[in-house]
Formats: structure tokens, sequence, C-alpha cells
């Protein structure tokens, strides 16, 4: 039972963060709010026995690109729910409208899936010690690829965001 | 035993997904258009993680845990690029409506 009730109290509270993130009006609740939703994914992590992945998520998510975010928002004083007014127009049916299609079919193919029961998963699956070592072995030039991209990414944002002398 | 089935991951994953989307298409805030990405990368990652976790051989559950790492590393350059152009539209006009920005020329 309780691994069943975890389950549904934390699939509750990240549904219902990921709405408030969605519809708050207010840019600053909405960062808030989607902490508390990475909290409880990682939470969910862990119950899935991904130890590493769920402190990863706390230090990454929660931790640094939050306060990108939020730095930005302050930075460019975006916090004002009027920042941007709201207009009512075609998109908004229109989202919804799709939005349902992509929840029922991606429902109806994750009902459809027929595997069952819950292997038995060796303890040491989630640690940081296997992760890694596949990361540098089987995984070595993605890796080094993925280096690469968060590299071109900063040098990209640091030119973008300089001031330009003119 | 009374684990939770693979589906309920699943469809909560899918609900995550298509929350963030809404968010994407209703939302004219750029800021929280990259939070809704982030919304459904999460949504992303929670499915692989659940599908590592219903693999019997450990190989294929460990390749799921690096695929949601390089899914972090993705997450990281995009908000780093994306943060960075939303400094310079609103250093160009002074407003960060995306239904207004229809030049990517300064």
């Amino acid at each position: 039972m309780g691994e069943r009730l975890l389950f549904f109290v934390l699939a509750i509270v990240a549904i219902l963060s990921a709405g408030g993130v969605v519809f708050s009006r207010n840019p600053v609740r909405s960062a808030l709010l989607l902490v508390l939703n990475f909290f409880t994914l990682a939470l969910i992590y862990f119950t899935l026995s991904a130890q590493f992945i769920g402190a990863l998520q706390v230090i990454v998510y929660a931790g640094a690109i939050m306060v990108l975010f939020l730095f930005v928002i302050m930075l460019l004083n975006l916090g004002s729910p009027d920042a941007v007014p709201p207009e009512r127009d075609l998109k908004r049916p229109l989202a919804y409208l799709i939005g349902f299609g992509i929840l029922a079919t991606l429902v109806a193919q994750s009902l459809a899936l027929m595997i069952q029961g819950t292997p038995q998963v060796s303890p040491d699956v989630g640690t940081a010690r296997v992760i890694g070592l596949a990361l540098f072995t089987q995984w070595a030039y993605p890796l080094l690829l993925m280096g690469a991209l968060l590299t071109v990414g900063v040098i990209g944002s640091i030119l973008l965001a300089r001031r330009r002398v003119s | 035993m009374d684990a939770v089935p693979l589906n309920a991951y699943l469809i909560l994953s899918a609900f995550l997904f298509t929350m963030g989307a809404i968010g994407v298409v209703v939302k004219r805030n750029p800021i929280v258009i990259f939070m809704c990405i982030e919304l459904m990368l999460n949504a992303v990652n929670l499915s692989f993680l659940a599908f590592a976790r219903y693999q019997t051989n450990l190989l294929a559950q460990v390749s799921g845990h690096v695929f949601v790492l390089f899914v972090f590393g993705v997450a990281a350059a995009e908000v780093a690029v994306g943060l960075g152009i939303i400094t310079v539209m609103f250093r160009l006009r002074e407003s960060i409506d995306v239904d207004e920005v229809t030049l990517l020329r300064g």
C-alpha cells in the first residue's frame, strides 16, 4: 500500500504544481512552483531507484537552472504580472485542443502497453559509480559531444549578452 | 509486493508533458515559455527513468539513466542560450512579448 500511496501523493503534487506553473499570472510564482515540481520529480526518481539522478535533479534543476531563471526575471524586471498583458485570442482554445489531443494519444499508448510485473533491480543500479562507469566507457564519445555543446552554448550566450561597444 | 505499475508513471509523464505543451502555446512571456519547456523535458526524463526501472538487463537500466543525464546537459545549454536571447530581445525593444517579436534582425 505504502508505495502506491506515496506515488499517488507525489503525482498529485507534481500535476498541481505543473498546472500552477502554466496558469499562474505571476512569473516569479511560476518559477517557485516549478521548483516544487522539480523536487517532487526528484522524490519520484528516488522511488524509481535512481538516487544519483534524483540528487542531480535537485542540484542542477532546482539549484542552477532555477537560479538562472529567477536572476533573469529580477534583472529584466519581469516579475510584475502585467509585464506581458494577457490577451484572449484564438490561441487559447487551440492550445487546449492540441493539449487534449497529445494527452489522449499518450495515455492511450501507455495504457495499451503490456509490461506486467516489476523486475528486481540490483541495489547499485542508480549509484554514481555504475552510472559513471557507463558514462566514461560506453558513452564516452556522447559525453565529449555534450561537453562541446555546453561550451559552445555558454560562449554563445556570453557573446549574445555582451554589451556592444559602438 | 504492490509496486506501482509502469503505466502509472507514463500517465503522470503524459500529464506533465501536456501541461508544458499547453503552456508553450498559451503563454506570452518568454521566461514562462522556457519554464514550460523544462516541464516537458522533465516529463520525458520521468518516462526514461520509468522504462529503465522496468528493464531486466543491467546495461539497459544504466543506459536509461545516462540518457537522462544527456537531457540534463541539453536543458542546461538551452537555458543558457535562451536566456541570453531574452536579454538581447529586452535590450533591443524594451518589450518581451513573444507575439510582438516577429523579426530576428535587431
